[in-house]
C-alpha cells in the first residue's frame, strides 16, 4: 500500500510530506490545530497553525509565548509544497475543519464539529475530499438531538421559573464553547449572567479576539446574595460539587450536555435538569457531514468509533477506526472533580491536572497511556 | 397518558425529596380517579400483566427504526434499559393523543384478544402517536418493566397530605392484593375502611442496622448511649430465610411475603397450622427451611421458591417452618399498638395451644444482661445458622415500614476474601454505559477460577477508574461481556458460603459484594479457592 498522505503516528495525526501534525498530543515541530481543546490543542510544540478566531484562546491556554500562525477559513498555507487550509468545522468559535492537499489528493480531518448552527461559531461547511478522519463522539443512534431552540425555551424558562421560587440559577457546560453558546443565547432580559473564573477568563480572550459577547460578570465575594438569584451563573464542569458552588445556595443547577439524551448519564449527574444541548454532531448530523464530503475513505478517531465505523461499512462506506488520544471535552467532569476551592473562584480551574478520561471508548490505548498522564491541562 | 408521563419527567428531573412529593400531589389533583389508583397501583409495584412478548416489540422497533439488529443491541448497551432504548431510536412522532392511562392500560390489557397483526398495527399507531417521553413510559408499560425511583411512602406522603387520612392508614390500606380496576379512590379514603379485603397484610415493620458497616463496630458504652438499659430490650436471632405474615380470616389463609407476593401456594406444609389458628390471626415471622431442630443454610430454601412444581422429594429434601416473630392481630382485631412484650405473651400462647409444634415456633429470646454479654453471644450468630441479632424496645408498639428508635438489627461481620477482577460488563440505569458489573476469581493453582459476581460497594469516583481501566485493558470481547487483564484486587463481603454443582469454583456465595478496593494488593497476593472452600 502506498504511504497515505495523512498517517496515524503516535504523536498524533501525521503529514509526511508536509513535516507538520495535525493536533498532535506529543509536542512536535509543526502543528496545525483544529480547535483549542485541551485535548485537541496541546502545549510544548514549536510552531501552531490555527484559525485567526482561536488566536487569543490559544495563547492564554498554551502560553503567550507560543509561536502562532493564524489565518481565515478558505486561505491556503504552503509547507513543504502541501497545501493547508482551514474551513469552518462549528463546533465552537474558531473550531476549524483542517483539509490538506498534495498532488490532487485530498484530505479532511473534522476535529470535532457539529452540523447544527449555534449561533455563535460559524456554521459547518462539508469540505469534499477523497479521505475523511471524522470524530464520532454520539456516534450511536441513540443521540438525536432537537433544535437548539427548543433546548434554549427549556433553559430559559426554567431560569424564570427559579427567580420566582427565589433560588439561584447555576447552569455548566465546558468553559470554552458551551459557556459562551449558552451565554449568546439565553433571555437576557430575565436578568444578569454571572461567569465562574474559569469562564470569564475565557470570555475575556475571546473578547480579545474581537468577539462580541454579551455582557457577563465575574463573580465576587462582593456581590449580594440576591443579585446572584435573580441572575443565572455559568460553571465550568469542573467546578460542580466545589465549594465554591455550594456557596450559592439555595440554587437549581441544570447540566449541557449531549450526554443527558440518556437517563443514566443523566442521574450519574445528579443535576437538577440535564439538558440536551452538545457542541458535537449527532448520529444524523455525522452521517450527513460525512456523506456530504463525497469521500472515498473514511477514519473515526473518536467516540463510539468500532460501532459506527461498522455500520458505516454495511451502508456502504470504507470506514476504519482509528485509535487516538482524542475525547475530552464533552466528557470533562464525567468524574467527580476535586474540591476547586472558594473564594473568587479566579483561575480555580487551572489547579486540575490531567487530561480528563475519554467515556468515549478509546480502546488499546495503553500505549499512550504515560503520555496522556503527563499532559497536563494548561487552561 | 400526558400527565402520567409529566410525572415520570418530574420525577426524574429532582433530587429534592419534597419537590418529587409536590410533582405527585399536583398529579393526584390533576386526575381522574381512576388514574390516581392505576398510579398507586404502578408506583407500589402492582405492574400490570405482561400481554405482549418484549422480544416482539423489540422486533417491531428494530423495524420501525431501520436499523441493524446488532445496532439495537449496542444501542442497548449504552443506554441500559429497554423501554428507554426503543423510545430514543423510534422517528419522532407527528400525532399527539389524548388517551388517559386507564385507557391505555386497558388497551394493553386487551391485546391478548389481538392476533399478531392487529397487535403489530396497534403498536405502530400507539408509537406514532405518543411522544418520546410518553413512548418512554408507555413502553414500560407494555414490556412490564415499570420501576420508579421514588418509594412507595413518597407517594403515601402525597396521598395523606392531600387527603383525610394518615401516611399509616393509607399504607395499610395499599397493602396486598387490590385490582385498580375494581378497588376505588373513594374506597381507599372511606374514612372508616369499610373495604373487607380478607387476604390483607399489615405493612411490614422493619429495622434499622444499629451498625451501618463493619469498619463501624458498636463497643458496649456505645449501646448503652444508643439504645439505654440492656434490660428494656428484647434479643432474639436474626433468621436469614424469607420474612412473612400468615393470616387465618374467616376459614381463608394467606401467606405474604415482604415483597408483597402472595406465597400461599408455595409453602403447603403450613396450611394446616394456619388453618388450625383461631379465626381472625396474623403473625409475622421467618419462613425457614429447618430439620432436626435446627435451620438449612438459605440456598435450600432459594432452591424451593425457584421451583414452579413443588415435588414430594424437595419438600422432603428442603421441609419448611415457620418461625414466629410477633401476632399482629388476634380475635380479628389489629393489636399492633400493644407492647412487645404483651404481644409476645400473646404469640407465646397461641404456639402452647398449637397442635404443630414443630412447624410452628416461636423465636426463641436470647438470655442477656449487658450490652457486653450480648456482643459475646452475637459472635455465635454463624454456629446458629443466623445473620446476627434483632434488638426490640420491650414498650415498643409495631410500627409501619423502616423506622429509627424500636428496631434495630445488628448484623455478624460479613465473610470476606480478596479477589482478581477477571470481567467487566456495561451497568443498568444510573450505570449506563459505564462498566459497573464485575466477575471476581481467586486462585487455584496457577488459574484464576471466577467464583462471584458483584455490582455495587465502590464509589461513583471509583467506578470511573475501574470503567477507564476496563476499556484500556480488555483481552477479549463476549457480546457484552469484556475479559480484563487481571490486576485489579478488591475485598469482596459475603453473607455465607455454600457447595454448588452448577458453578465452575464448585461454590456459590450469599450476598457478595464489593467492601473495598484493594489498591496495596498485587494480584499474587489474592486469596485461594481453597483457603474460600475452608470457609464451608
Amino acid at each position: 500500500m502506498a504511504k497515505q498522505l495523512l498517517q496515524f503516528t503516535d504523536n498524533g495525526i501525521f503529514c509526511a510530506e508536509g513535516n507538520f501534525y495535525i493536533d498532535p498530543w506529543r509536542p512536535v515541530d509543526d502543528a496545525v490545530l483544529t480547535h483549542a481543546h485541551a485535548d485537541h490543542a496541546r502545549t510544548g510544540s514549536k510552531r501552531y497553525l490555527a484559525h485567526e478566531l482561536s488566536r487569543e484562546i490559544l495563547r492564554y491556554r498554551l502560553g503567550a509565548d507560543i509561536s502562532l500562525q493564524t489565518i481565515p477559513y478558505g486561505e491556503t498555507v504552503y509547507k513543504n509544497g502541501v497545501q493547508i487550509s482551514l474551513f469552518p468545522a462549528g463546533h465552537i468559535i474558531g473550531s476549524a475543519q483542517a483539509r490538506v492537499e498534495y498532488q490532487g489528493e485530498v484530505w479532511v480531518v473534522s476535529g470535532d464539529y457539529k452540523v447544527e448552527d449555534d449561533g455563535i461559531s460559524t456554521p459547518f461547511e462539508p469540505v469534499p475530499c477523497h479521505h475523511f478522519i471524522s470524530e464520532c463522539t454520539f456516534g450511536m443512534p441513540v443521540y438525536q438531538w432537537k433544535p437548539q431552540q427548543l433546548i434554549f425555551n427549556e433553559i430559559n424558562r426554567w431560569w424564570e421559573k427559579n427567580i420566582e421560587e427565589g433560588k439561584a440559577t447555576i447552569i455548566a457546560g465546558y468553559s470554552l464553547g458551551k459557556a459562551q453558546r449558552i451565554l449568546c443565547n439565553l433571555d437576557l432580559s430575565l436578568g444578569t449572567v454571572f461567569t465562574h473564573g474559569v469562564i470569564e477568563n475565557t470570555n475575556d480572550a475571546l473578547r480579545r479576539n474581537g468577539i462580541d459577547l454579551p455582557k457577563t460578570v465575574r463573580i465576587n465575594p462582593e456581590i449580594p446574595k440576591e443579585e446572584i438569584k435573580k441572575g443565572i451563573v455559568l460553571l465550568p464542569p469542573s467546578a460542580v460539587g466545589s465549594n465554591w458552588m455550594r456557596k450559592l445556595a439555595p440554587f437549581e443547577f441544570g447540566f449541557c450536555s449531549g450526554w443527558m439524551n440518556v437517563r443514566g448519564a443523566k442521574k450519574r449527574r445528579a443535576a437538577d435538569r440535564g439538558f440536551v444541548l452538545s457542541d458535537h454532531a449527532d448520529w444524523d448530523g455525522l452521517i450527513s457531514a460525512i456523506d456530504a464530503t463525497g469521500c472515498e475513505s473514511v477514519y473515526l478517531t473518536h467516540g463510539y468509533t468500532a460501532s459506527f465505523s461498522r455500520y458505516l461499512r454495511e451502508i456502504g462506506f470504507d470506514a476504519h477506526e482509528v485509535h487516538t488520544l482524542y475525547g475530552g471535552d464533552e466528557s470533562e467532569g464525567e468524574i467527580p472533580s476535586e474540591d476547586l476551592g472558594s473564594g473568587s473562584g479566579d483561575e480555580a480551574g487551572t489547579k486540575k491536572t490531567g487530561v480528563k478520561e475519554a467515556s468515549a471508548e478509546n480502546e488499546t490505548i495503553t500505549t499512550f497511556g504515560e503520555a496522556k498522564a503527563n499532559q497536563p491541562e494548561s487552561l | 397518558m400526558k400527565h402520567f408521563a409529566a410525572l415520570f419527567a418530574a420525577l426524574d428531573e429532582t433530587n429534592k425529596t419534597n419537590e418529587k412529593v409536590n410533582a405527585i400531589k399536583a398529579y393526584f389533583l390533576t386526575v381522574s380517579d381512576a388514574d390516581k389508583m392505576h398510579m398507586l397501583a404502578l408506583f407500589s409495584g402492582r405492574k400490570p400483566k405482561r400481554q405482549i412478548n418484549s422480544t416482539l416489540v423489540k422486533n417491531y422497533a428494530i423495524e420501525l427504526a431501520n436499523i441493524p439488529v446488532w445496532l439495537f443491541e449496542e444501542s442497548y448497551q449504552v443506554v441500559g434499559d429497554l423501554a428507554e432504548t426503543i423510545s430514543l431510536l423510534l422517528p419522532e412522532s407527528s400525532q399527539t393523543s389524548n388517551k388517559s392511562l386507564t385507557e391505555w392500560i386497558a388497551e394493553i390489557n386487551a391485546l391478548n384478544k389481538l392476533d399478531e397483526t392487529e397487535r403489530k398495527l396497534w403498536l405502530i399507531e400507539s408509537w406514532a402517536s405518543l411522544t418520546r417521553q410518553e413512548r418512554f413510559v408507555f413502553n414500560k408499560l407494555l414490556t412490564s418493566s415499570f420501576r420508579v425511583g421514588v418509594s412507595q411512602s413518597l407517594v403515601v406522603k402525597a396521598l395523606a397530605d392531600i387527603s383525610k387520612l394518615d401516611a399509616p392508614t393509607l399504607t395499610h390500606r395499599i397493602m396486598g392484593s387490590w385490582d385498580p380496576e375494581v378497588y376505588t379512590f373513594t374506597q381507599l379514603m372511606e374514612e372508616q375502611g369499610a373495604l373487607d379485603d380478607l387476604s390483607r397484610p399489615y405493612p411490614f415493620f422493619l429495622a434499622y442496622p444499629i451498625q451501618e458497616t463493619s469498619e463501624k463496630q458498636k463497643s458496649p458504652e456505645e449501646m448503652q448511649t444508643a439504645l439505654g438499659n440492656a434490660n428494656e430490650w428484647q434479643a432474639e436471632w436474626k433468621w436469614d430465610g424469607i420474612r412473612a405474615q400468615l393470616i387465618h380470616r374467616k376459614g381463608e389463609i394467606f401467606i405474604w411475603s415482604r415483597g408483597e407476593d402472595l406465597a400461599t401456594e408455595k409453602f403447603p406444609e403450613l396450611h394446616p397450622f394456619i388453618q388450625a389458628l383461631p379465626d381472625g390471626t396474623v403473625l409475622d415471622g421467618e419462613l425457614l427451611t429447618f430439620r432436626d431442630e435446627q435451620p438449612l443454610p438459605f440456598n435450600l430454601l432459594q432452591t424451593r421458591i425457584g421451583r414452579k412444581n413443588l415435588t414430594k422429594k424437595i419438600l422432603e429434601e428442603n421441609p419448611v417452618a415457620f418461625i414466629a416473630y410477633d401476632c399482629l392481630e388476634v380475635g380479628g382485631e389489629d393489636i399492633r399498638t400493644k407492647t412487645q412484650t404483651e404481644r409476645r405473651e400473646i404469640l407465646e400462647q397461641l404456639q402452647r395451644d398449637t397442635s404443630f409444634s414443630t412447624i410452628f415456633r416461636v423465636s426463641p429470646l436470647i438470655d442477656f444482661s449487658s450490652w457486653e454479654e450480648l456482643a459475646g453471644i452475637r459472635k455465635n450468630s454463624r454456629e446458629m445458622v443466623a445473620e446476627g441479632i434483632m434488638l426490640k424496645r420491650k414498650n415498643a408498639t409495631y410500627q409501619v415500614g423502616r423506622k429509627r428508635g424500636d428496631w434495630w438489627k445488628w448484623k455478624i461481620d460479613p465473610l470476606s476474601v480478596d479477589a482478581v477482577m477477571i470481567y467487566a460488563q456495561k451497568g443498568h440505569g444510573r450505570r449506563a454505559d459505564l462498566y459497573t458489573d464485575y466477575t471476581f476469581a481467586v486462585w487455584d493453582g496457577d488459574r484464576l477460577v471466577p467464583f462471584a459476581k458483584a455490582y455495587s460497594g465502590l464509589t461513583d469516583q471509583e467506578i470511573g477508574k475501574v470503567d477507564a481501566f476496563v476499556k484500556r485493558n480488555t483481552l477479549e470481547k463476549f457480546g457484552p461481556v469484556r475479559t480484563v487483564k487481571p490486576e485489579l484486587v478488591f475485598e469482596i463481603g459475603f453473607e455465607g458460603i455454600n457447595q454448588s454443582s452448577r458453578h465452575k469454583s464448585g461454590i456459590a456465595l450469599r450476598f457478595p459484594r464489593i467492601l473495598r478496593w484493594r489498591h496495596d494488593k498485587k494480584k499474587e497476593e489474592a486469596d485461594t479457592l481453597e483457603s474460600l472452600k475452608s470457609l464451608l
